[in-house]
Parts: C-alpha cells; structure tokens; sequence
C-alpha cells in the first residue's frame, strides 16, 4: 500500500554525504538513462496583463526520472514557481507540451489523467496555508487513501497514516494524528504535507521552495527526510529553490538547472555547475553564496554585475536577457543575438556567447 | 506512545456541547433556549388544554386560578402562552434549515465552480431577492386560507435565502484560492468532497450563526405575518395572542397587560438564548478558537 519495493539494495547515496565531490560516473548513474517519468518540452506560459504579455516561462525543456533530483534554481520571479505549476499539471502551459511517460497531458484519457495525478504530487512553500486548518492530521492524511480506496476501513486508514508519519519521521505518530495544524510547528506541518504527497504513492515529488519557510536546523532534517524518500522508495524530484546551498546539499547526485527570466540558461550535473559554474548567471549566483569561513570569505572572488536590476518582463532586452547585467558582456553578438541553449559535453548545456564551448 | 497529549476526536456533537458549557454565557444561553423549548414543547402535555370562553371573566386579573389572567374572550392567557409556543418555533427552525440549505448549496457551488453554473445561480438568486415576502404571502393566504405552518415555513425558508447565498459564495470565493483546496485537488478528492468536507467547514461558525439569525428572522416574519392578520387564527399561537391583544387594544388596559407581554418576552428570551449560546458555538467550531 505505501510500501513500494525498494529499488536497488546497495547502499543508497545519502543527501549527507553531499559535502565531498562524488566522483563522475558512480552513483545512480543507472538512473539517468531510465525514461522521464514528467518532461517538459517547450513549455512556456505566457500571462495576459494590462501592460502587455509576461512571458513568465519562455519555453523549457526538463527531464524528471525516477529517483533523480532535477533543481530549478533562480532568483525571485523568474518562472521557477510557475515552471513546477506546470509540470504539475496546476496550469496549463500557453505553448509546448508536458509529458506524463510520453505522452501530453492534453492527451490524457480520464483515467490515465487520474493516473497522472496520484504520480505527480506538489509540496507547497507555506505549509500554515497548504494544510486545511479544521481538519486533524488523520483527516488530512487519510482523505485522499480512503477517497482512492488504498485503505479500506477506519482502522487500516489510521495504521496507514500511522506509516506515513513515521515514514516522514513525525514520530511519534499517535501523538500527532488526532492534532489539528495550529498544534503543530512549521517544521511538523511540513512533514505532514510531505506526508499527505506521500499518500498517494507518487513517482514524481514537486517541491516549490518546500523548505524556505522553515529554519535552518529544522531544514537540513526535512531535507534528510527528504533525500530517504528519494534513495528507499525510488520518488523523482523536482527541487525548486533560491539557495544554490540547499541545492547542492539535496541534488548533489543530480542535476541543476538554472533559470533566468522564464528560461534556462545553464543546466548540468550538481557537483559541475556548483564547482565550475560556466555561464556569468551561474557563476553571479554562486559567488553570493554565503563563505562561512571569514578567510576564505575574504579572499573569494565576487562576480560585480553591470546592474543589479531585473529587466522588466514586459520588455525584454534584445539579444541576450542577461546582457544588461553581465560582466562579461561583448558588444556585437550579445545584444543582438539570443545564445540558443546548447551541449558543451559532459551532459551539459549552456546559453552564452561569450563563454561557449567547453573550458 | 499510547500517551495521547491532544484530545480525542469527540465528534461533532461533542465539540458542540464542549464549545457550550465552556463559557458562561453559552451555559445562560443553553439554559434560555432549553427552558423555553421545554415551556413550549413539555409544558404542553402538563396544562390542561381545554380553555373554554367566558364571558365572565373576561380581561381578568392575575389570580390563583388564572396565573397571566384571562384575555378579551375569559380564556386563561397562561395556557395559551404553553399552547402556542410550537408553532413559532417550529416555523423558525424548518424556514432556517429551508433558507440556510439552500443558501450553503448553491452559495457553495456558484463559488466553488464558477463560469456559466455561478452566471445562472446568480441570477436565480437576483430574481427571487426580488419578491416582496408580505405581497406573496398575502397572496397565498388569500387563497389557501387554511395554511399549515409547514406551508408558511416553507414560503419563508424559499424567499429568504439569497442574501445568505451571496455570502457564502464570496467566501467561497476567497477559500477557494487557498492552498489547502489546491493540496486536496492534487490528491483528486472531487468537486463535491472538497466543497463539502474541505471548504465549507472552514466556515461552519459563520454558517451555524446565520441559521440561528434565521430562525430569529423567520419567528419574526410568522409572528408579524399573524400580527398583519395575514394567516389565519387558527391554533394557539404567539403570534396570534400579539395580533388579538393589539386588536382588541389590550395595550389600553392595565389588566390585560400580561396577555400582550406575555409572548412578546417569551419570543424575545427564546431569541436572546440562542444569540447568546451561538457566540460559545462559533468558537466550538472552529478548531483555531477551541484551544484558547
């Protein structure tokens, strides 16, 4: 019922490990071959407002396979949010396709959209507004069990929200099942949406900044949490975040890809992008986070922007979106010409003029 | 593990009796609206109801024998208060259960699934808004003269829901946009679940005091429409000993002050009980309110 046969018994890559480099080609290398459960193909939404079209996602294209990590990460308002929304079928994009196993949501038939559904679950950011504040954890977790009949009866609902809990490492268990939300703390309710995703025994995971709510300590253990359910039962994620930290410790067996202004501009294997980020985007990105050690803070590069504003949506800057803001901008090609999103080998792409081709 | 720090899960009933002898004020308003349902449901079986005319007693003082004194026909005014309090309170409640079905139903459905459903809802809701209560209940009196309560219950709960409708489906409106829906819609709940069991139940407290207003509103409608002489003098009723006691000018004479009083404060602590009970209810409702 919600156990699911673990896929491979060695012993699963932890999320904890993620501070030493993994070396190329071990891990869930296998993984990475297996077919996308959920793919965006071209998918773009465009929003109508009175000052004109936002193009809030300019055509993308990922990839979620069973027990992998994809991670969107980005600033503030560049489509990561509504990027997820589509994958999980809570909009609709306004071109392009998404993919459940193959085939486009739009083509689903009704039980195979049902199908999609169950699979494709989204854990919201605010978990005080994605839990339903006058009903009790067991309501919440058992509605959706009962509602598919993946638990027959009131005792084997309970026992099954009982596993859930403790599968989320809300424990004990009894104690929090009759609780209403505003018993619970931030860290608790998250749990308990990640518990309620769970339910439905699900391939594919969306996470939108699932754990930017909660504090730091409480966020490494969800996040642990997390990286079990990924490693024991096989979940795809889709990692959405501003904190290229926490996507590297979550995603580090995974891929990045980074978004600027509703599109990608740089995508890759973790441990490559993080360590040697390529595009000026990326590397802006990475040189903010914070150096805990005050040395090596001190002697660290920083990547100055020509500007620190974001161009408005409505009206885009020609040629390429970051031109108006990258250090390494060229006269010429940059501001005339969009750098299409290409492979530079190594499984990764890359849209920049400037710095094109490996090296 | 056993040891459970929350309390168990009492059920709705118990939540209600909870949430009602928790405060003062829920315990007077129980106490108010038990008393007068037992005065006018229990007393009915403990007085004699035979209360023949006579003409000798009539507009009688407050004695031993005639506790409220007697009214305009010598009929004991104490008896007719016991007798003609079902009436009312029957009418109240079945026009409330009527109005506030209704209103949640189709307030919750033209919120929930809006388009071309709300577009229609809306309109129905505008036209019936529209009907004047005392023009049609004039007219149905004047042709059905022998109206059970039942009838004037159901012309009451039918006219008065769209003002209760429309606010419920703005709240609708604005919950429905929460994550919470979004959270149950992920897990494929249905339409009907989600309305019913997720979204309306946020606002249980702010339904379950419009029906307690509705039956105060409905008392009031069938009381008036009998004060208007719009209903027939049939069974005892309070109504009626207000509408008799106005008509023969009981408010003229000292002595026959009882029999006008007398149903007016009988109505009124029914209705201050149960305002004053439905305030503990709100917070018994809602699972934010209880812990405090």
């Amino acid at each position: 019922m919600i156990e699911q046969p673990v896929p491979d018994t060695t012993p699963a890559p932890r999320p904890g490990r993620a501070v030493s480099p993994a070396p190329e080609g071990r891990g869930p290398v296998d993984r990475r071959t297996e077919p996308s459960v959920l793919s965006l193909r071209g998918a773009r939404q465009v929003f109508s407002t009175p000052r004109g079209d936002v193009p809030a996602v300019a055509g993308v294209d990922l990839d979620v396979r069973p027990g992998q990590v994809l991670c969107l990460v980005g600033e503030s308002g560049c489509g990561k949010t509504t990027t997820a929304r589509m994958a999980a079928g809570l909009a609709e994009p306004t071109g392009g396709e998404v993919l459940y196993r193959g085939t486009a949501l739009r083509a689903l038939g009704k039980q195979e959209r049902a199908g999609f559904r169950r699979a494709v679950q989204y854990i919201h950011q605010d978990p005080y507004a994605s839990l339903n504040p006058v009903r009790t954890v067991h309501s919440t977790l058992t509605a959706g069990l009962r509602r598919h009949g993946l638990a027959k009866g009131r005792d084997q609902a309970r026992r099954a929200a009982i596993d859930l809990l403790e599968r989320v490492d809300l424990t004990p268990a009894e104690d929090h099942l009759d609780k209403y939300p505003h018993q619970l703390s931030g860290g608790q309710r998250q749990r308990v949406a990640v518990a309620r995703a769970l339910a439905m025994d699900p391939e594919v995971i969306i996470a939108d900044e699932s754990t930017s709510m909660l504090d730091v300590s409480i966020r490494v253990s969800l996040l642990n949490t997390l990286g079990a359910l990924r490693d024991d039962l096989g979940v795809g994620f889709c990692f959405i975040t501003h904190d290229l930290a926490v996507a590297k410790y979550f995603a580090w067996d995974g891929e990045i890809a980074v978004m600027y202004l509703g599109k990608v501009v740089e995508q890759g294997p973790t441990p490559d992008v993080v360590n040697d980020p390529r595009h000026p985007y990326t590397r802006a990105l990475v040189s903010a986070v914070c150096e805990p050690d005050p040395d090596l803070a001190r002697t660290k590069e920083r990547v100055r922007l020509r500007s620190a504003d974001i161009p408005d949506l409505t009206d885009l800057p020609s040629g390429c979106d970051f031109h108006p803001r990258c250090p390494l901008y060229e006269q010429g090609r940059c501001d005339t010409e969009r750098p299409p999103l290409v492979e530079t080998g190594g499984r990764r792409l890359l849209a920049c003029h400037v710095v094109d081709g490996p090296g | 593990m056993a040891v459970t720090t929350s309390a168990p899960a009492a059920g709705v009933w118990g939540t209600i009796a909870q949430g009602l002898t928790r405060t003062t004020s829920g315990i007077i308003g129980l106490c108010l609206v038990l008393s007068v349902l037992a005065f006018a449901f229990v007393g009915p079986y403990l007085v004699d109801p035979h209360n023949p005319t006579d003409t000798t007693a009539i507009w009688g003082p407050i004695s031993s024998e005639h506790w409220l004194g007697t009214n305009h026909e010598g009929k004991d005014t104490f008896v007719q208060l016991v007798m003609g309090g079902r009436e009312p309170i029957w009418v109240g409640v079945v026009a409330a259960l009527i109005t506030v079905a209704i209103a949640v139903v189709l307030g919750g459905i033209a919120g929930y699934v809006r388009g071309r459903v709300d577009h229609i809802l809306l309109q129905i809701t505008d036209i019936t808004m529209t009907i004047p209560f005392i023009v049609l209940m004039l007219v149905v009196a004047s042709f059905y003269r022998t109206s059970s309560p039942l009838v004037v219950s159901f012309i009451i709960g039918l006219v008065t829901w769209p003002f209760l409708m429309r606010s419920i489906r703005a709240q609708v409106l604005t919950l429905k946009e929460r994550e919470f829906v979004e959270a149950a819609r992920l897990q494929d709940l249905g339409t009907a679940r989600i309305l019913f069991v997720e979204v309306l139940p946020n606002m249980a407290g702010y339904i379950f005091i419009n029906f307690i207003i509705a039956i105060t509103n409905a008392i009031y409608a069938v009381v008036g429409m009998y004060l208007l002489g719009l209903l027939p003098s049939t069974a005892d009723n309070w109504g009626l000993m207000i509408q008799q006691a106005w008509d023969n000018n009981a408010f003229l004479l000292p002595s026959a002050a009882p029999f006008l009083i007398a149903p007016m404060v009988m109505i009124m602590l029914f209705q201050i009980g149960l305002v004053t009970m439905t305030r503990s209810l709100e917070q018994a409702l809602d699972p934010r309110l209880r812990d405090r």
